[in-house]
């Protein structure tokens, strides 16, 4: 077969392939695999959400909706942003549906990026937002956090990262794939920061209801920082709705048109019957959710205190449902750590470094599996370090 | 209280849960959580713990069917005494006291359905209090406890994703 390499885009050529592929493949042919290398629910989707569904489509709804989304689904957004951040957004202009937070990110970037503009992304940090960047002909600028620092955003990191070209910062808290949060006192320290350099903020909440210790802060909350904000959000993670492909962005109206104008030109709106499950998940679902919560915080627990026990060093997550503990002391890189924990004890994570550099030396735990699978994890990484453990 | 309560919620949904990984999932200590749990169970608010079995795909054939019980209520014991009555015979597994139509829902368990007919007319029907039954047999189990029969909630998730 001859090459059509010289076909594809220099933009998209240069950006490096997904870093878990590897995995995916290697664990997808293997029996008896206990996966932590997920990143979603071990729930199914409550039952009132999916039975909204069929309601939906029984009646007939399988239409477009206006661009931005149904307006009865954007007045209840506005309403829960208000209840969960406390700030107010008009389900006019300021809010618009999109197919999961993925898309959202993408259109931000596009709708605010000039080429060469630098986008600051915090490392570690979810696979999509560099090569979003990128591919809105931006340059992603990493912004180090550390494990000692819970891996928080410090100022001087984040001031060390900026140069005149910065536009855009992106927070993504709680975080894929650390677990970190960013306490109120944390964004209290970078507001000056952003309004002194003119940062936009694009602010990832996917993970917001999944906060363990006190409440969930968005920075849009912070004074000065609404306008300057997008705050995202959506269902997957909160209510089990990943597979509804199912988001939603806050913001200014200017930069909320300018992104509804990509949207309506590429994508026309979400999906009516995603939009149908989701207005039931905002109005009926919150007890149902506060459950799932609840029992992935026992979860968490029992997999940082069984790491602890093991002797895998592990700073606590305090959101979402992953852990990264540290595997320096085997003197394994992540990806070897990794391989060899899937061929030896069949268990399945995911290599720090597919999050970027600042991964290297960790591996993601996703503590979304049934409490016998974490404990029987466990049990075989104890095994296995027992064996690999250096000196 | 509190702690009880969250130990019973946590048992109700899987009684296999130890009580080292209780003390960890609600930050308390093990000992503790053993003290209370002993509790719990001396003082009745645990009665025992069983497992949800699929008979059927056992092969076994057993029978189960439910009782729909009228009974006259006695002065002074009200409907207690003749549902504790019913209560001690070892095929019966529950007893309810329901409203609306009749009196008792029970539920009986034997190995064969002439088993549960002669349960039926030589020991309940012949009670004084009782005034009447109705027999329902079970033919399939769909839901119990919380458990799916047919088909068992599988992960459906690809085993890696970012």
């Amino acid at each position: 077969m001859s090459t059509m390499d010289k076909y594809v885009s220099k933009t998209v050529q240069a950006i490096p392939p997904s870093g878990i592929r590897k995995f995916f493949d290697l664990v997808s042919q293997m029996e008896g695999v206990i996966s932590l290398g997920v990143g979603e629910p071990d729930f199914v989707t409550p039952w009132h959400i999916r039975e909204a569904c069929f309601y939906s489509l029984e009646n007939g709804y399988t239409m477009y909706t206006s661009n931005q989304g149904l307006i009865e689904l954007r007045e209840e957004i506005a309403l829960y942003m208000k209840r969960h951040i406390g700030v107010s957004y008009s389900p006019g202009r300021e809010i618009l549906v999109t197919v999961g937070v993925s898309e959202a990110v993408d259109l931000a970037l596009r709708a605010i990026i000039e080429p060469g503009d630098e986008v600051l992304v915090p490392e570690p940090s979810y696979v999509s937002y560099s090569p979003g960047a990128s591919l809105a002909f931006g340059v992603p600028v990493a912004v180090e956090t550390f494990a000692e620092d819970e891996y928080r955003i410090r100022p001087d990191m984040l001031e060390k990262s900026i140069t005149p070209k910065s536009k855009v910062l992106i927070l993504a808290y709680p975080n894929n794939p650390t677990g970190g949060i960013m306490r109120k006192e944390d964004l209290e320290s970078l507001v000056e920061i952003i309004i002194k350099n003119d940062l936009i903020v694009i602010s990832d909440e996917i993970y917001s209801e999944l906060t363990y210790n006190g409440q969930h802060v968005s920075i849009a909350a912070m004074p000065g920082m609404k306008d300057r904000t997008i705050v995202f959000n959506g269902f997957s993670k909160a209510f089990a709705m990943t597979g509804w492909r199912i988001g939603y962005a806050c913001g200014h109206p200017d930069l909320i048109g300018a992104m509804t104008k990509i949207h309506q030109y590429t994508i026309m709106c979400a999906p009516i019957m995603a939009q149908k499950a989701a207005l039931e998940a905002l109005r009926h679902g919150e007890s149902e959710m506060r459950k799932m919560v609840e029992n992935y915080n026992y979860r968490r627990k029992i997999m940082v205190s069984g790491f602890r026990e093991i002797g895998l060093e592990c700073f606590e997550p305090q959101g979402a449902f992953y852990a990264f503990p540290s595997i320096v002391n085997t003197g394994l890189t992540s990806e070897e750590f990794s391989e060899k924990l899937i061929m030896e004890e069949k268990v399945a994570v995911v290599p720090g470094n597919a999050f970027g550099v600042m991964g290297n030396g960790h591996v993601r735990c996703c503590y979304a599996a049934s409490v016998a699978d974490i404990e029987q994890a466990l049990d075989r990484i104890g095994s296995f370090l027992a064996r690999h453990r250096k000196g | 209280m509190e702690l009880e309560k969250k130990i019973l919620k946590i048992l109700e949904h899987d009684a296999k849960i130890s009580p080292k990984t209780m003390a960890i999932m609600l930050d308390e200590d093990e000992a503790h959580v053993r003290e209370v749990l002993a509790n719990l169970e001396k003082e009745k608010y645990i009665l025992g713990y069983n497992a949800v079995v699929n008979w059927d795909r056992f092969g076994e054939n057993g029978v189960e069917a439910m009782i729909e019980v009228k009974v006259t209520p006695v002065r002074e014991v009200g409907f207690n005494g003749v549902a504790e009555r019913i209560s001690r015979f070892p095929e019966v597994r529950s007893v309810y006291l329901m409203s609306g139509t009749y009196d008792l829902s029970i539920v009986v368990t034997a190995d064969t359905m002439k088993e549960i007919a002669l349960f039926v007319s030589h020991k309940l029907s012949t009670l004084d209090e009782v005034q009447s039954t109705v027999t329902h047999f079970i033919l399939k189990r769909y839901k119990q406890d919380n458990f799916i029969f047919e088909s068992p909630q599988e992960d459906k998730r690809l085993v890696i994703s970012p």
